[in-house]
């Protein structure tokens, strides 16, 4: 069911009962619907956007450019593996273009992420180049903007 | 000096819009929850803010022919066809109007003179009858009711029909109750107005958010494209009200004779507002879409709430209002609006601001978020129990 998805991808704290209205379905529809996406691992977490520049705690983060030499039988997804497995790594995509893998690797100093790519990534056999891109700033998240300044205009009683 | 004997005498005649009382008091209330508010709480999508902003930069500041930006009007002809199979000449059957409210006072102004008659079914729109006595016209009201999901019938209009009606003024789906009117409710009235020989007035400006069923545009019925003004606009659909952009279509005569008025009042609707509708004619579905189940989605939780809350209140299936009953409370709707405002700082708009057979009722509106309209349920609740006591 498309629209329930849809609803929780917006907000996962809406409850089942609130959920089973606005969707015009029984409530124990809905919870054995949720129950079910979760346990086939359609919905695979819920999570929470954070603003940690906001909240104060320091972060860098950079986007790595990956090249990569595929392995027989097994392509990309060898080596995607050995990557994605680091805690480190907050996204993998695996791209078309001039370069393999797309990393993005989060850590609390610039330091800490160069010696992530330099000993940890680098150093995986099969992967030929990397061309890291700090990111200086986030505009936009997993569909939400980070520091939206739209506001409401609206009147408080209109015809 | 009185300068209030200088006023025309038409002017005077009218009174002002019921719910500017209630604005004052609101307005200046700290921690308000709004469901009084006509109109929607998205912002204009982007891509049509933005083309507005490129056609600035491209110069675009000019006037316009008087019949509006020919691009717009091919996009209007384009999609009205698409959507309820009409067909109007883009070249002289559509005029841009600055809102439905223009539409409206031109379409009066041009076809009525003194004494001609307007049927206008209530509640509705709060401009519908002030449009008719400025232009010179007398409006008769028929009240709707509940048992009847606020729609006409032809039987009820045969009671207030005379020599001297020229008009009906219809609106549906309907502010403030939420109420449309299926193909065939339209049939009967297409037949009665086809009897009278009258002029139908549709203003259609909530048609894209129907919810139960497809919206029939009343100039789609057999006979009726030609006796029949259509009003609409992008204020509702593509959340647009501030740009103050809609557009009239009709017969070649009845466009001509508004255009005639909008080129000596108004001249032309302003470019930049007739660019980003040509925008939003174009790739502005999948954000309609996108609302539309938004605001279905309110409706069924605010229906359900007022339902819980023990309220009469039918199920509106159209625009983004809901019209429950509030008279078991044994209050009248303007001393339960005054009250739930001043106890539990929620405001929405009595009935009776849209014609007296609105008293009785409440207009909320649900186009707020959904944690709005769970708080507003919750606080209204609250202050129908306390009222019990």
């Amino acid at each position: 069911m498309k629209e329930l998805l849809e609803c929780l991808e917006r907000d996962h704290t809406q409850t089942p009962e609130q959920l089973a209205i606005m969707l015009n379905k029984p409530a124990e529809e809905i919870a054995a619907l949720i129950k079910k996406y979760q346990d086939e691992k359609v919905i695979i977490k819920y999570q929470t956007i954070i603003d940690w520049e906001k909240a104060g705690v320091d972060n860098v983060t950079a986007v790595i450019e990956v090249r990569i030499t595929p392995q027989r039988e097994v392509g990309f997804d060898a080596i995607a593996e050995r990557i994605y497995r680091y805690s480190e790594v907050r996204s993998l995509y695996l791209m078309s273009g001039g370069y393999d893998l797309s990393v993005t690797v989060e850590g609390t100093s610039l330091k800490e992420v160069a010696d992530f790519v330099s000993t940890k990534l680098s150093t995986i056999d099969g992967v030929v180049s990397t061309t890291t891109h700090f990111m200086l700033k986030k505009y936009k998240f997993a569909g939400v903007i980070i520091k939206d300044e739209e506001e409401e205009h609206r009147l408080v009683i209109s015809p | 000096m009185n300068w209030s004997d200088r006023i025309a005498p038409a002017v005077k005649a009218i009174p002002p819009s019921g719910i500017r009382r209630f604005f004052d008091i609101a307005a200046e209330m700290k921690g308000v929850i709004s469901l009084g508010v006509g109109e929607p709480d998205f912002i204009t999508p982007w891509h049509i803010r933005e083309s507005c902003i490129h056609g600035l930069h491209r110069g675009y500041t000019s006037y316009t022919s008087n019949y509006g930006l020919l691009e717009l009007r091919e996009g209007i002809a384009k999609s009205l066809h698409k959507d309820y199979q009409v067909t109007y000449d883009p070249r002289q059957e559509i005029l841009v109007t600055v809102g439905v409210s223009e539409g409206l006072d031109l379409a009066m102004r041009a076809l009525l003179g003194p004494g001609d008659e307007v049927l206008v079914p209530e509640p509705c729109y709060v401009s519908y009858k002030s449009c008719v006595t400025l232009a010179g016209g007398t409006p008769i009201t028929i009240p709707t009711n509940v048992e009847n999901e606020f729609r006409i019938t032809a039987e009820q209009l045969e009671e207030y029909v005379t020599p001297r009606t020229k008009i009906l003024l219809i609106g549906y789906p309907n502010n403030p109750t939420g109420a449309i009117m299926s193909r065939e409710d339209l049939e009967g009235i297409a037949a009665f107005a086809l009897k009278h020989d009258l002029i139908v007035i549709s203003d259609e400006i909530y048609a894209k958010l129907t919810y139960d069923g497809t919206h029939t545009c009343f100039s789609s019925l057999p006979g009726m494209r030609d006796r029949t003004i259509v009003l609409n606009g992008f204020s509702k659909a593509y959340a647009m009200t501030g740009w103050r952009i809609g557009y009239a279509v009709s017969n070649v005569e009845f466009i001509a004779a508004m255009t005639k008025i909008h080129q000596y009042t108004m001249l032309c609707t302003p470019i930049t507002a007739q660019i980003a509708a040509i925008e939003a004619l174009k790739s502005g579905e999948k954000n309609v879409e996108y609302m539309v189940s938004e605001y279905n989605y309110r409706r069924r939780l605010i229906f359900n709430g007022f339902r819980q809350m023990g309220l009469d209140c039918f199920e509106p299936k159209g625009a983004f209002y809901i019209f429950p009953s509030i008279k078991k409370t044994g209050l009248t709707s303007l001393e339960f609006a005054e009250q739930l405002l001043m106890t539990e700082k929620v405001a929405l708009v009595p009935g009776d601001a849209f014609g007296e057979s609105g008293e009785g009722f409440v207009r909320c509106s649900y186009a707020t978020s959904t944690k709005n309209i769970t708080e507003a349920l919750e606080r209204i609740g609250r202050f129908i129990e306390s009222i019990k006591k």
